[in-house]
């Protein structure tokens, strides 16, 4: 378990967080740049120190200042993987996945390190110079040498933003791997709420230096607490079970019932996304819906103005959110406590295994 | 984004990309041969000027020859000593602030620019036997003035800000997760300043070093002043050709031959061991 409470000066803001990581979990720290995501990673890895705070794993206190005690980064054992992943440009892959082991037998430290390269396909490549290694390349060897020193916590700043779009979807699958077996707190940094989403267990929103919520990515996307998180998280996230069915749609039964239809393919259990935009409102007892559009009876809860848009937070067994024009709003006459009907296309659903 | 007419509207072919106008390519080149003639003849007088046979008559002259060995021996334990001192304190000033820093840096950089003869004065002010700290090295029975150690101490003087310059921007420009990064995998400082900063500056210290040496090499003015020219004592190349000069004009040249190739053999060895990207973007 880490445990990290965090406050004091950073630049022009104030810092004050807490934050709570179990063993296999991974809290993905999301928001803008600037809201202070890195300085909270460095201060857990020891290479800052805050004016107030406590940070423990397990049962050793890394940082106390109320007690003085200020741990030094070498003795906290952080697997720390920067955003420009920091290989040491005048060692070999091989050499910088096994900088951190130490007193060990060179033969050893060769042996070790390979295996892990190896873990990440990249055993041919072990000889190579960073500068040599593409971007993709680069991420694995510095998540193997994090990985080498059998860290306390993984702490990834970042870990997708350097990669093209191409190879980002495959090494959020590995990175996703990786987390799961590591079997320790880790701890992500991203500015983007939907890599959050993939890869945090759960997700705590950042701005200027606090938490604004936190809480699994679903529960953030379908009930944002402020305007700020609702901009941030984007879409509406519903989870589910997809149905073992022959027809061209995959159909989802919604946890907290429903039916939903998507032309993603998707099976067990599944998220499914809409971007609220995407849902539209009619009244509750009108008819004639076709197969291709999903359709949920839910009762509002919630209406917020977002410029010349209102946001409609729903509840339909799973809350969901929907934005609609001011004129349809009218039109329905939204009402808090109100029952409509949600619906959207099919095609416009996105199926996530979960 | 202007706005362009449909229809009739034809971009303008790309033209052949110009290339600078003639006058200019002129002025290039004129100036690069007016800088190279200037530095490289006087070099090349040196030569023509002196015969094979002049060369290996004056290398059997012991003024000479003990002037070289005096010259190699002293600047080896200055660049030594500039390497040892010198790396820890350029990479204290490149990794922390404290008050004051600039001020420091500028007091440091302060030998680049005073003339020789200051040089010399100032040692003698502060090390001579009525300087400052002459009273302290007296007691530790310590004596520079007209000893070989006089000749270490001026060159380490004039040559070691070099050095520390190149060094703190080699340091400085070290990108700090390197470090951080190096102390979450289990090195202290001290090992990620020997096992990381070092090794990543090593190319821009080289580089320094070089260029420190060559300064402590060509050292006169502090020496004469502060050590004296005594042969085999504190009679280094720059001295002894000196010494030479007013007497025997040859033997002058033939030194100043010797002297150049000695210099020029050094520049390439560490041309060729750090490779010539480090001397050709030194301080990166």
């Amino acid at each position: 378990m880490l445990d990290a409470e965090l406050a004091g000066p950073v630049g022009d803001m104030e810092l004050d967080v807490a934050l709570h990581v179990a063993p296999g979990q991974c809290l993905a720290l999301a928001g803008p740049s600037g809201a202070g995501k890195t300085t909270i990673l460095q201060m857990i890895a020891g290479t800052q120190t805050p004016e107030r705070g406590r940070v423990t794993c397990g049962d050793e206190i890394w940082l106390d200042r109320s007690r003085g005690i200020v741990l030094p980064p070498e003795r906290r054992r952080c697997g720390y993987v920067p955003q420009d992943h920091a290989l040491f440009p005048h060692l070999s892959a091989w050499r910088n996945v096994a900088y951190g082991l130490g007193s060990q037998r060179r033969s050893e430290r060769h042996r070790l390190a390979l295996e892990l390269l190896e873990r990440f396909s990249l055993g041919h490549r072990a000889g190579a110079r960073p500068q040599t290694l593409s971007g993709g390349e680069r991420q694995r060897v510095a998540l193997a040498r994090a990985l080498a020193i059998a860290p306390r916590v993984l702490l990834l700043d970042e870990p997708l933003a350097a990669l093209d779009t191409r190879t980002r979807a495959q090494a959020a699958r590995e990175l996703g791997a990786v987390l799961r077996q590591a079997g320790i707190p880790s701890l992500l940094v991203t500015h983007e709420f939907h890599e959050g989403a993939l890869l945090g267990d759960r997700v705590a929103v950042i701005d200027r230096g606090t938490v604004i919520q936190e809480g699994r990515p679903e529960e953030l996307a379908a009930a944002p607490r402020s305007a700020f998180v609702a901009e941030f998280t984007g879409s509406v996230v519903l989870t589910g079970h997809a149905r073992a069915d022959r027809g061209p749609l995959t159909v989802v039964e919604l946890d907290g019932g429903g039916i939903a239809s998507a032309t993603d393919p998707g099976e067990g259990l599944v998220a499914i996304s809409v971007f609220p935009w995407e849902i539209t409102l009619r009244p509750h007892d009108e008819h004639g819906h076709d197969s291709a559009q999903n359709r949920l009876i839910a009762r509002v809860h919630s209406l917020t103005a977002v410029g010349n848009r209102v946001r409609v937070g729903l509840e339909a067994g799973q809350p969901l959110v929907a934005e609609v024009t001011q004129a349809a709003a009218d039109d329905l006459g939204l009402r808090v406590g109100l029952e409509v009907a949600a619906s959207w296309k099919a095609t416009a659903t996105r199926v996530t295994a979960r | 984004m202007t706005c362009v007419p449909t229809g009739s509207y034809r971009p303008p072919r790309p033209s052949v990309a110009r290339t600078r106008p003639l006058w200019f390519a002129l002025v290039l080149a004129l100036a690069s041969a007016v800088t190279l003639a200037f530095l490289f003849i006087p070099v090349l007088g040196i030569f023509v000027n002196t015969s094979v046979a002049r060369l290996v008559s004056s290398l059997g002259n012991p003024e000479s020859t003990d002037a070289l060995r005096l010259s190699l021996e002293t600047t080896a334990i200055a660049v030594a000593v500039i390497a040892l001192v010198g790396t820890p304190a350029a990479y204290a000033l490149a990794t922390r602030s404290f008050r004051g820093k600039a001020v420091l840096v500028t007091v440091i950089e302060l030998p680049l620019v005073l003339p020789p003869a200051v040089a010399g004065i100032a040692l003698l002010a502060a090390l001579g036997p009525n300087g400052i700290l002459g009273g302290v090295l007296k007691d530790a029975h310590i004596t520079l003035v007209f000893q070989t150690a006089g000749v270490v101490v001026a060159q380490v003087f004039v040559a070691s800000p070099f050095y520390l310059r190149m060094a703190q921007t080699a340091f400085a420009g070290i990108d700090r997760s390197l470090l951080d990064t190096s102390r979450t995998l289990g090195s202290t400082e001290a090992g990620s300043f020997a096992r990381v900063a070092i090794p990543v500056a090593l190319p821009a210290l080289t580089a320094g070093l070089a260029l420190a040496w060559g300064r402590a090499l060509g050292e006169f003015g502090a020496t004469l002043m502060f050590a004296g020219s005594l042969q085999r004592v504190t009679q280094t190349v720059p001295l002894a050709i000196y010494d030479e000069f007013a007497n025997d004009f040859p033997a002058a040249l033939a030194l100043s031959a010797i002297l150049v190739i000695v210099s020029a053999a050094v520049l390439i060895a560490v041309r060729f061991v750090v490779g010539t990207a480090a001397l050709g973007s030194a301080g990166r």
